[in-house]
C-alpha cells in the first residue's frame, strides 16, 4: 500500500518505540506530573479568587489598570457560561506546553545563532516541524504516549516551538556587532557574554517568539482534544459532532478570551525588556 | 495521588542529595580554582624602555592581518614588495595591515590616525585582540600578549585594559551605574563594591546623579561620558579609545576631549586613540601614527608631522589643517635681541635702545620676570630729570601669551599692537617674543585670513 517513504516512518516510529520506551516513558511521567501540579495550581483556588489574583497579576505585570479589569471580566463571562473547569484544563495544557516548549526551543535558538553548521539543519527541522500537518504528529504521539493530555501537548510542542526557535536565532544574530565586542573587550566568558548581553538584549524578539508560541498552542487545543486532550477543545469536539452550534459558540469565545488574555499579558513583557 | 507521589519523589531526593553531597565534600572537593591576576600574567615580563629610559607599555612588531583564508601567499607577495592593492588582485585575501612596527610609552596619549579603510580600528583591535593578528608581535608590558591562552586574555582585558566604542557601547538594558560596573561585574567584584567604583568613575566623568539613569535617557555627549567612565571603573593601565567622540557634535566632541586630557593628566593612563580627524589627533596625541593602506606612514609628534612631513601622502593631509590653531607661541618664540634688566637704570637703557635703534624694550627682573616695557621718549625724560629708577617708567599693562597660546590668538592681539609679543610661561618667567615678521610664516599656504 504505502511508499518506501511511509514504511519507513512506520518503521521509525516502531524502533523508536523498542528502544527508546523507557525514555518516553519518563518523558510522559514528567509531563504527567507537570500537568497536575500546574492543575493543582490553577484550580485550589476556585473562579472568584482565581480571577481576584489574576487581576492583581496582570496589574503587576502590565502597570495599568484597565487591562487587567477587562481580563478579569473576559473570565468572569467564562465562568458565567459555564465552562471555567474546561478553562482550565485548556489553559494548564497551553501553559505546559508553552513552557516544555521555550526549555527546548531556547537552546535550540541559542545554538542556532551561534553555529553556522547547526543553523540551516535546525531551519530545515523546524520548517518540517511547522508545515507537516499537526494531525501527523497525533498519530506516533498516540503510540508512544496513549490516549489524553500528554500525546496532546507533544503535539502541541512541536507545533508551537519553531517560532520561539526562529526568534531566538534572529534576537541573538541581531546583537549589534558593537555588543558583542563590548563583552569580549571586558573579558566575558562565553556564559557571561551570553547572559549578560545578548539574551537580555535580544529579550523583545524572544519574548515575541514566547507570544507567537502560546498563540500556536492554542490553535492545537481542539486537534489535541481529538486524542483526548479534553478542555474546551473537548468541548468544541462534543460539540461538532452533536452540531450543537451554542455550545460551540461558547467554548470557541471561550478559547478567544483566554487567548487574547494570554496575547496581552505576554506583549506587555515584550515592551518592557 | 499527587500528594503520596511528591513525597515519596521528595524523600528519594533528600536521600540522594544527603549521601551524595557527603561523598563529594569529602571526596571530590575540587582544590580551590586559581583565578590568576593581571599582576601574577605581566609579572614575569620586564618592561622594556626606550633610548631616553620612558617605558614602553605597548611594543607593536611586525603586526600584519590578512584577511581570508590561507593568509601566507599573500603576505609572501607582500614581502615581495607587492602593494595592498595588487595583493588583493591576485589573491582572495584582503590586506588589513602590513608590517607594523611602532611603541607606545607609559602614560602618553598616543593617537592612530588615518582615513577610513586605512587600517587604524584593525590595528587597535589587533592590539588587544578583538581581532587575532595573522601574524607580528604586541608586547604589553613587556609580556608578548599574541602569545596569551584564552583564560589568560580574558583576565588581562578584564584588569589590565579596556576600550571606548564608537557607537558607545552601552547595555540598553542596565542603567548607568550597572553599565559602568560592568567590567567590574566580569571580574567578580562583590556588588556593593562594584557599585560604591562605579559611583567613583561616574563622579570622575562628572556625571554624578545620572547613576539611575537608562542609556535611552541619556544625550550622545552624556553616552560616552559613561562609556569613558565604564573604561575608567576597572582601572586598566591602558585605554583603548576606537573613533570614541567621531560621533559627538563638534562642541561636545571638544567638551570631551578636553576631559579625556584632564582625566589622563589626572590619572596618567596609556591611551591609544583612534580618529580620521586631524584636528582631533593634533589637539590629543603626545604622538601620532599616520596610517595608509595598512602601514605606518610616519610617527611623531604633533609639530614634527606639521613641519616635516615624511611623504606626499602625509604632506596632502597636513595641508588641509588651519596650521595657526595647531601651532603655538612657544614654536614660532625667538630670543629678542636685547632686553633691559630694570636694575639697569635709565641712562644704560637709552644707549642700548640707541645702538639697537629701537624706540621699545622689554624689562625683566633679575629673576628672569617680565615686569613691561619702556618706550624711548619716557626713558630720555628719565635721564634729563636725574632719575636712577627704570622702574619708574616701566608700562606694565603689555599684553602677553604663553607658549601654549595657538598662533591664531597671538595673531589675533598682534594687530592691534605694533610691538612684538612678549611669551611668559604660567610664573611670568621671560621666555621669548613672537615678532610680527615670524608670525606672517606661520600662515602658510591657504592658511590668509
Amino acid at each position: 500500500m504505502s511508499s518506501p517513504v511511509g514504511v519507513f516512518a512506520d518503521k521509525l516510529v516502531d524502533f523508536i518505540e523498542y528502544y527508546f520506551g523507557w525514555l518516553l516513558t519518563l518523558f510522559k511521567e514528567i509531563l504527567d506530573l507537570a500537568l497536575e501540579l500546574l492543575g493543582y495550581v490553577l484550580n485550589y483556588p476556585g473562579p472568584a479568587l482565581f480571577i481576584l489574583v489574576l487581576i492583581g497579576v496582570s496589574v503587576l505585570i502590565t502597570k495599568r489598570i484597565v487591562l487587567p479589569l477587562l481580563i478579569g471580566a473576559a473570565f468572569c463571562i467564562i465562568w458565567w457560561m459555564g465552562y471555567w473547569e474546561s478553562s482550565m484544563v485548556t489553559l494548564n495544557m497551553v501553559l505546559v506546553a508553552t513552557a516544555v516548549a521555550v526549555i527546548i526551543a531556547v537552546p535550540l535558538g541559542i545554538w542556532a545563532a551561534n553555529s553556522e553548521n547547526a543553523n540551516p539543519v535546525i531551519k530545515a527541522l523546524m520548517d518540517f516541524m511547522q508545515t507537516m500537518p499537526a494531525f501527523v504528529y497525533l498519530i506516533p504521539a498516540v503510540i508512544f504516549f496513549g490516549l489524553g493530555a500528554v500525546p496532546g501537548v507533544i503535539a502541541t510542542v512541536i507545533f508551537a516551538m519553531p517560532p520561539v526557535v526562529r526568534l531566538t536565532n534572529l534576537g541573538i544574530r541581531q546583537v549589534p556587532p558593537e555588543m558583542n565586542e563590548v563583552a569580549d573587550a571586558f573579558g566575558s566568558t562565553k556564559w557571561q557574554k551570553l547572559t549578560k548581553v545578548q539574551l537580555p538584549i535580544a529579550m523583545p524578539s524572544i519574548m515575541a517568539g514566547i507570544n507567537q508560541c502560546i498563540m500556536l498552542s492554542l490553535s492545537m487545543v481542539v486537534i489535541a482534544a481529538m486524542i483526548g486532550g479534553g478542555g474546551l477543545g473537548g468541548d468544541i469536539v462534543y460539540a461538532l459532532s452533536r452540531i450543537d452550534i451554542a455550545m460551540g459558540f461558547e467554548a470557541g469565545l471561550a478559547i478567544v478570551l483566554i487567548a487574547v488574555t494570554l496575547d496581552r499579558l505576554t506583549q506587555s513583557f515584550k515592551g518592557e525588556a | 495521588m499527587f500528594h503520596d507521589r511528591m513525597t515519596v519523589g521528595i524523600e528519594k531526593i533528600r536521600a540522594r542529595i544527603k549521601g551524595s553531597v557527603k561523598d563529594f565534600t569529602e571526596e571530590h572537593r575540587p582544590p580551590p580554582k586559581k583565578v590568576r591576576t593581571a599582576k601574577e600574567i605581566f609579572g614575569g615580563a620586564e618592561t622594556p624602555t626606550d633610548k631616553e629610559g620612558n617605558q614602553i607599555m605597548i611594543r607593536v612588531r611586525n603586526l600584519s592581518k590578512i584577511y581570508g583564508k590561507h593568509p601566507e601567499e599573500a603576505l609572501r607577495l607582500l614581502e615581495g614588495g607587492l602593494s595592498k592593492e595588487e595583493v588583493q588582485e591576485r589573491t582572495p585575501n584582503n590586506v588589513g595591515l602590513y608590517d607594523v612596527s611602532f611603541d607606545v610609552m607609559r602614560g602618553e596619549i598616543f593617537v592612530l590616525m588615518g582615513l577610513s579603510g586605512s587600517g587604524k580600528s584593525t590595528l587597535e583591535r589587533c592590539m588587544n585582540r578583538l581581532v587575532e593578528p595573522t601574524s607580528g608581535q604586541v608586547l604589553i608590558d613587556g609580556l608578548d600578549f599574541t602569545a596569551l591562552g584564552e583564560e589568560d586574555l580574558r583576565i588581562a582585558r578584564r584588569e589590565k585594559m579596556s576600550m571606548v566604542f564608537q557607537n558607545f557601547g552601552l547595555l540598553p538594558h542596565r542603567d548607568v551605574k550597572n553599565n559602568v560596573a560592568y567590567g567590574l561585574e566580569m571580574q567578580g567584584v562583590p556588588e556593593s563594591e562594584r557599585l560604591e567604583k562605579s559611583r567613583e568613575a561616574i563622579e570622575l566623568v562628572g556625571l554624578s546623579g545620572y547613576e539611575d539613569s537608562m542609556p535611552s535617557d541619556l544625550s550622545g555627549g552624556m553616552k560616552q561620558r559613561v562609556g569613558l567612565a565604564r573604561a575608567l571603573a576597572t582601572d586598566p593601565d591602558i585605554l583603548f579609545m576606537d573613533e570614541a567622540f567621531s560621533a559627538l557634535d563638534p562642541l561636545i566632541r571638544s567638551d570631551m576631549q578636553d576631559e579625556l586630557i584632564r582625566i589622563q593628566s589626572k590619572l596618567g593612563k596609556t591611551v591609544v586613540f583612534v580618529t580620521h580627524d586631524l584636528d582631533e589627533a593634533l589637539k590629543m596625541g603626545d604622538r601620532i601614527a599616520l596610517m595608509k593602506d595598512g602601514r605606518i606612514v610616519q610617527v611623531g609628534r604633533a609639530e614634527e608631522i606639521l613641519q616635516d612631513p615624511a611623504d606626499e601622502y602625509v604632506d596632502r593631509f597636513v595641508r588641509e589643517v588651519d596650521r595657526t590653531k595647531i601651532l603655538t607661541a612657544g614654536l614660532f618664540m625667538r630670543k629678542p635681541r636685547g632686553v633691559l634688566y630694570v636694575t639697569q637704570g635709565p641712562r644704560t637703557a637709552l644707549k642700548l635702545m640707541d645702538s639697537s635703534d629701537r624706540n621699545d624694550m622689554l624689562v625683566i627682573n633679575r629673576d628672569n620676570r617680565l615686569l613691561g616695557m619702556v618706550e624711548s621718549d619716557d626713558v630720555l625724560r628719565a635721564v634729563q630729570s636725574g632719575d636712577k629708577d627704570l622702574s619708574k617708567v616701566v608700562i606694565k599693562e603689555i599684553p602677553a601669551v604663553g607658549p601654549d597660546t595657538p598662533m591664531k590668538e597671538v595673531i589675533q592681539i598682534m594687530v592691534t599692537t605694533d610691538f612684538p609679543i612678549p611669551v611668559v610661561d604660567g610664573d611670568g618667567v621671560f621666555l621669548g617674543v613672537v615678532s610680527p615678521s615670524v608670525a606672517a610664516d606661520t600662515m602658510g599656504p591657504g592658511g590668509e585670513e
